[in-house]
């Protein structure tokens, strides 16, 4: 199979959903003439015009509330957030309008949006630009919040996204935009539901759960591991909202030891309710309390060896795998 | 000899000088990967900052976005600091834990260093709030870009101070462009003065490659405000000569526009006023420029041999605790 980058595999999902569909458009700050801030973007303006691949001024909750009103007539608009620490200045709009209308409206109407772009911390960004947004937005019903890891991932749940008839965040990862790994051809259309984990390693002793920017951390520590006769496994949850329930449980049956690793905060993390939903289903198939890694609970300093200090790593990672694994 | 105000005049070209050659060291450390993170430059609207601080007390407050060592170093926070607040080093003035978009200095009225494009424009409006609240005759200098022009938080914050007749002075620098975005791009007016007139805020127009011009129009309009508290806004139009940010190869205008503003170089401006006048030598300028560049570089060598901040800072400050009460030194002063 070829081998693209995370950011082309998002601009082929970009452009194949703008080509299929006259009412798909991309709309947000600096996506037409400068490409993207990123350049997830590239080359879109060019293919399909300034009436499609819109750019906007500095006005986060504005446009965000635009793409709802358009949405609630009938267009389905994809809202780029230059990073989703913006999106917090349309929290209203991202929490508030997009989900709630279905309900309000006693089902009349849906809200086909996509809101997407880079989340969670990139490398010495500061505590305001660093934020993981998942928690957050997994707390409000009617959001659907995929997280893809891979440039596979990246376009088959950039395309289901658009297709789907409810708001559904896209969180990218600025640290995987150039990496790269094998994707179907273009010709072949591909599609990844929402909701389903994927194992991206297969381990006897202990399941690791990760996604996201986790989920190369994960790997690498499974790797490791190896080397010290642990056998881990590593299961790629792929969307915060749906969860893959029925994965979790298999693997952990499976292992019967498991450590959740999140790029979020510990406090009402992800991965607080995961461990939630495992004890509450399978207690007696855990051998060990559940592990997490996740960040240390402060806001993100700008010194780098503090922010080292402060995310996630492998080694943190392999450290509390071994814990439970002796325990 | 020159008068009080004409030495003044020399210390402010010092002042933008000094800004210019630490930015030139900055940029040059930055790219040998000495800093992290976002860097955004300065470089090109030095006459901005360093005329309003002359016509301001050093006890008035200032707040402005992520484009900030020229604030801090106007303020008189030291190159230093600043420096080894770049290589985040906790000798640097937010202890290594902000970075080049969030440089503090409570002691000199330097409220930040703001990375959310328009969410600092209410806190200026807070700001001046209090001094009125507690009968003061400060006042508050709130900058901002031309991209902030357009966020929700900046309208509301105009007309907050509107309403409740508060003494600050809406500052936007207009280098024409927010990223990649020119304001013809951006926003549906014309001139971006004309924002002020929809909140009944009086509004100035100001040449920002003049540093007299920016000084004395803002020196009316302090007085103007301590006499009676009012809002007023300024658009100074102004040129970045850098990209956006470091990663940014800015090449969304054109050479002949960049040129054009080099041509009227605030520095050069200013200088060439001075000389004109006979306050100024050759001599002189080129001392302190000299000067200048041996702060800057020193600045390198402090950072660099400075300490990181302890791991122990990692939890010290996400909440007061007697071992972190806030230096007192702004608060009273
Ligand atoms: C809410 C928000 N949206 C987007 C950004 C990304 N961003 C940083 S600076 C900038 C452009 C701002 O331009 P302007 O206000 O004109 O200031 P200048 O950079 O010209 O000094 C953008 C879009 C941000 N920091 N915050
Ligand atoms: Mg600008």
């Amino acid at each position: 199979m070829r081998e693209i980058t995370y950011r082309l595999a998002l601009n082929e999902a970009l452009a194949e959903e703008l080509e299929r569909d006259p009412n798909v458009f991309l709309m947000g700050e600096e996506v037409a003439q400068y490409n993207g801030a990123y350049k997830v973007s590239q080359g879109l303006l060019d293919r399909f015009g300034p009436q499609r691949i819109i750019d906007t001024p500095i006005s986060e909750n504005g446009f965000a509330g635009m793409g709802v009103g358009a949405a609630m007539v009938g267009l389905r608009p994809i809202i780029e957030f230059m990073t989703f620490s913006f999106s917090l200045v349309a929290f209203d709009q991202v929490v508030n309008n997009a989900p709630n209308m279905l309900t309000m409206s006693g089902g009349q109407f849906n809200i086909p949006i996509t809101f997407r772009g880079p989340n969670g911390p990139a490398h010495q960004l500061g505590a305001t630009h660093s934020h993981a947004t998942e928690c957050l937005y997994a707390n409000f019903p009617g959001l659907k919040i995929c997280t893809p890891a891979t440039p596979r991932d990246a376009k088959g749940l950039l395309k289901t996204a658009v297709r789907d008839d409810n708001p559904v965040l896209v969180l990218e990862s600025e640290l995987l935009y150039s990496s790269k790994g094998p994707v179907e051809p273009i010709e072949q259309e591909l599609l990844i539901p929402l909701g389903q984990a994927e194992l991206k390693r297969e381990g006897r002793d202990v399941t690791i759960i990760c996604y996201a920017q986790t989920v190369p951390l994960a790997l690498a520590a499974a790797e490791a591991l190896e080397e010290e006769e642990i056998s881990a496994e590593v299961l790629d949850l792929r969307s915060i909202k749906p969860l893959d329930l029925p994965a979790i449980l298999t693997s952990v049956a499976k292992t019967h030891r498991v450590v959740v690793v999140e790029q979020d905060r510990p406090y009402c993390g992800i991965g607080a309710e995961i461990c939630f939903r495992i004890q509450n289903d399978i207690f007696d198939e855990l051998d060990a309390p559940i592990a997490r890694v996740s960040q240390e609970d402060v806001p993100m300093p700008y010194n780098e060896r503090l922010e080292q200090a402060v995310l996630p790593s492998a080694e943190k990672l392999i450290a509390a795998v071994k814990k439970i694994c002796y325990a | 000899m020159s008068s009080p105000e004409q030495r003044d005049e020399v210390e402010m070209l010092s002042l933008m000088l000094l800004i210019r050659r630490f930015e030139e060291r900055a940029s040059q450390q930055y790219q040998a990967q000495k800093i992290g993170g976002f860097c955004h430059l300065y470089i090109g609207q030095e006459a901005v900052v360093v005329g309003a601080i002359a016509a301001i007390r050093p006890e008035d407050y200032l707040i402005t976005a992520y484009r900030d060592h020229a604030h801090a170093l106007a303020r008189g926070t030291s190159a230093d600091a600043c420096m080894a607040e770049l290589f985040g080093k906790v000798t640097g003035c937010s202890r290594g834990l902000g970075g080049s978009m969030h440089y503090f200095d409570k002691a000199r009225h330097m409220y930040g260093g703001h990375a959310i494009v328009g969410a600092h424009v209410p806190l200026g409006v807070g700001m001046a709030f209090a001094s009125k609240y507690r009968g003061e005759d400060r006042v508050t200098l709130c900058f901002f870009g031309d991209g902030a022009i357009n966020q929700g938080s900046f309208h509301e914050a105009l007309n907050l101070a509107a309403l409740y007749k508060l003494p600050i002075i809406f500052i936007c620098e207009n280098n024409l462009f927010a990223m990649g975005t020119s304001v013809e791009r951006s926003t549906s007016l014309q001139q971006i003065v004309h924002r002020a007139e929809g909140y009944d805020i009086p509004g100035h127009v100001v040449d920002g490659m003049n540093f007299r011009d920016v000084r004395d129009q803002l020196t009316e309009i302090v007085n103007s405000i301590r006499a009676n508290p009012h809002p007023a806004f300024v658009e100074i139009r102004t040129y970045r000569y850098r990209g956006h940010s470091m990663s940014d190869p800015a090449s969304y205008r054109t050479k002949d526009q960049l040129e054009k503003y080099r041509m009227d170089d605030p520095i050069t401006r200013l200088r060439a006023q001075l000389t004109r006048e006979g306050k100024l030598t050759n001599e002189q300028f080129d001392a302190m420029d000299k000067g200048a560049k041996e702060t800057a570089l020193a600045s390198v060598k402090f950072a660099e041999e400075s300490e990181e901040p302890p791991l122990e800072d990692l939890y010290a400050y996400t909440y007061v605790s007697e071992a972190t009460v806030p230096t007192a030194a702004g608060a009273q002063a």
